[in-house]
């Protein structure tokens, strides 16, 4: 029975160590977002709505429950965060239409709701921190993390331009270009520091969009779980005390 | 065989009783239902698939409130779930943590099986409805991951249905008949969500019956592999036998409330466990037109997934496709025949020697490495190395005659041991 155990043990490792190489793109940055951090919640919120809401709906996500997690007052959150035509029990749409925004961009700007559950934290930070100047685009930028992807950078006046050194390298005998590092062309309103506190908010932000239940789901698994183990204590004495004549 | 007179019920149930075998039914399957006094841990196993069981038809009634089993509107009835309906969020994943845990304990159950030859004789019917049961489960865990409609259901479902058009002929024709549609659609979807909530659940819960019945007929095996009737005491009980209840409901009780800590540990802190439970493509909607890179079917699917890609070679006038499928349907099928493939004279794996002890492990190792294999998109590498876990996969089956035979057995105790 060891020696199987070993011996699957053995194995496991030893694919997962091949699975681990060829994986192809740069390395993805961390977010390390903080879901208990209610002010970069509600910062992020106000990036969501003021940036992202124009072209990107969050339809599953109600206002009214965003007020209520996050801790914004109703008022707050009507004269802030909600364009005057939404009512609080609204949902997150826009009034961008699918064939208009097709029209303009060349794809529809996905709906938001659960794009941190598809895409995960660490891709949607690395994303906003990942655009570079590139004057064959249409939109003036590419995307370090999404290559030409349809989406201009939004929050360019906060981060300002940048621009990425690549350097040639020879790959199997082909030639690649090689990511090294952004230079700053044009810098924003904010210092890259404030600019990455920011984009942390806001992926912060989408993380709760993405699973609003993650608020109460780990305190709650702390308590049934605590539950079941004052239980188990009562089952397994109860199980003693029945089994004390079985030989 | 009629209650003791020292055991009438009076009032209400002494009522029913009178009128319905209720005292013999609790005597034979419960209160005298003898039961092998040395069970180890994996006699816990088949207890917990019935709690899973249990779980999976509850919060199953309670998802299809709110669900909608439309191409339109799944996606957004399952976020729907999670975040409008009261402690919805909690059910889905209770039910989603549950079809993988299901997985998990038959796994261990069925390993179970084979490690102290339950199987063998006179155990083989219980073993045959239990592969039913298996059978049964993977149907209803495949259309009950259409259901999200997420890509990795739509696309995972086109994959696999589209695996009967490699039958000759009526190839074609039986996937539009499975699918009722040229490709997965909203009929497909209202289908299988028919099959999941109605036919197949009824399948299950009629087989666990005769499953149950069919064990407490011969009664159960235990780790020893010896058969405890054969020494009864004066009033007919067996010796090394002990009242299922209330040992072995006491017992099984405190087992249930460890493995529900494990459960509820998946289900409040890691839901997604990792994206093997829940997959991150399943969180963008359905897009018949956007086939996604890496289509990868859950878990408990990926062994019998590897040895349908690892048939990569046409032979015999035949597509290396329909021998993938040849050989992923035989895979399965080949547990039914061990009751008459394994000739040893021992039932335990403690009495059996160590060439036999060597196969088992050789093909527990093939399993899982066929499993892991089945989660990657293939390599040339990956797929020689699936190729070779195959061929030990068959091997297990088709040698069994011969090294159960060959393999040298200690003597078994006329007793059990422990």
């Amino acid at each position: 029975m060891r020696t199987l155990l070993l011996a699957i043990v053995f194995c496991c490792v030893a694919l997962q160590a091949s699975a681990e190489s060829g994986h192809g793109g740069p390395k993805l940055l961390n977010a390390n977002v903080d879901l208990g951090n209610t002010e970069s919640l509600q910062r992020g919120a106000r990036l969501f709505v003021n940036y992202c809401v124009s072209c990107h709906s969050a339809k599953y996500m109600r206002y009214g429950r965003v007020a209520a997690d996050l801790g914004i007052p109703e008022d707050v959150m009507k004269a802030n965060l909600m364009f005057a035509t939404d009512k609080i029990g609204d949902t997150m749409n826009i009034a961008m239409k699918p064939a208009d925004a097709e029209g303009w961009f060349g794809v529809t700007p996905p709906d938001l709701s659960v794009v941190a559950r598809s895409r995960g934290a660490d891709w949607l930070f690395s994303f906003l921190n990942g655009f570079y100047v590139d004057d064959t685009k249409a939109s003036g930028v590419n995307n370090l993390y999404f290559p030409s992807t349809a989406m201009p950078h939004v929050l360019w006046e906060m981060q300002g331009i940048n621009r990425a050194v690549f350097e040639t390298e020879t790959q199997h005998g082909v030639e690649v270009p090689v990511f090294q590092r952004f230079e700053t062309e044009r810098p924003g309103t904010m210092t890259d520091i404030e600019y990455k506190r920011a984009t942390r908010d806001l992926v912060n932000f989408l993380v709760y969009v993405g699973e609003p239940a993650k608020m109460v789901r780990y305190a709650l698994g702390v308590k049934v779980i605590a539950f079941l183990f004052v239980l188990w204590i009562v089952a397994y004495a109860l199980k003693r005390e029945y089994w004390k004549d079985v030989h | 065989m009629k209650a003791n007179k020292d055991q009438q019920l009076t009032g209400l149930l002494g009522w029913v009783d009178e009128r319905f075998p209720l005292m013999t039914w609790w005597n034979d399957h419960m209160g005298q239902y003898y039961a092998p006094k040395n069970f180890n841990i994996w006699y816990y196993f088949g207890v917990f698939s019935l709690v899973v069981f249990a779980i999976q038809i509850l919060t199953g009634i309670w998802l299809v409130m709110n669900y909608k089993p439309d191409g339109e509107l799944a996606f957004a009835s399952v976020e729907y779930i999670m975040r409008d309906v009261e402690w919805g969020w909690l059910i889905r994943y209770m039910h989603s943590t549950g079809a993988s845990a299901f997985f998990i304990v038959i796994y261990l159950h069925m390993f179970r099986g084979i490690l102290y030859g339950s199987y063998k004789k006179p155990r083989e019917l219980i073993w045959i409805l239990g592969m039913l049961l298996y059978l049964s489960l993977m149907a209803e865990a495949f259309m009950g991951y259409l259901l999200p409609w997420g890509q990795m259901s739509f696309w995972g479902a086109q994959v696999i249905i589209s695996l009967f058009g490699a039958v000759p002929v009526i190839g074609d024709t039986l996937t539009e008949w499975i699918r009722g549609d040229y490709v997965v659609s909203d009929i497909t979807l209202n289908r299988f969500f028919s099959l999941h909530v109605i036919a197949l659940p009824f399948a299950i819960a009629g087989l666990v019956f005769l499953h149950i019945i069919a064990l407490h007929e011969v009664g159960s095996n235990n780790p020893d592999g010896v058969e405890i009737k054969k020494h009864k005491d004066a009033n007919g009980r067996p010796l090394d036998g002990i009242p299922f209840h209330p040992y072995y409901s006491v017992k099984d009780f405190s087992g249930i409330v460890v493995f529900l800590m494990f459960f509820a540990a998946v289900v409040f802190f890691a839901p997604e466990m990792g994206g093997y439970f829940l997959e991150a493509n399943n969180f963008i909607p359905a897009n018949p037109m956007q086939t996604p890179l890496h289509i990868a079917p859950v878990w408990y699917f990926t062994p019998y997934y590897s040895i349908l890609r690892a048939n990569t070679i046409n032979f015999f006038w035949i597509d290396a496709k329909l021998w993938g499928v040849i050989f992923m349907g035989l895979g399965v099928m080949a547990f039914f025949l061990m009751p008459w493939l394994d000739r040893s004279p021992v039932k335990s794996i403690r009495y059996r020697g160590a060439l036999y002890k060597t196969v088992l492990a050789i093909f527990v190792v093939a399993f899982l490495t066929l499993g892991y294999l089945g989660l990657l998109p293939p390599t040339e590498g990956r797929t020689l190395v699936a190729q070779i876990c195959t061929v030990i996969y068959f091997a297990f089956f088709v040698l069994m005659p011969i090294y159960t035979k060959l393999d040298k057995t200690k003597p078994v105790p006329d007793r059990v041991t422990t």
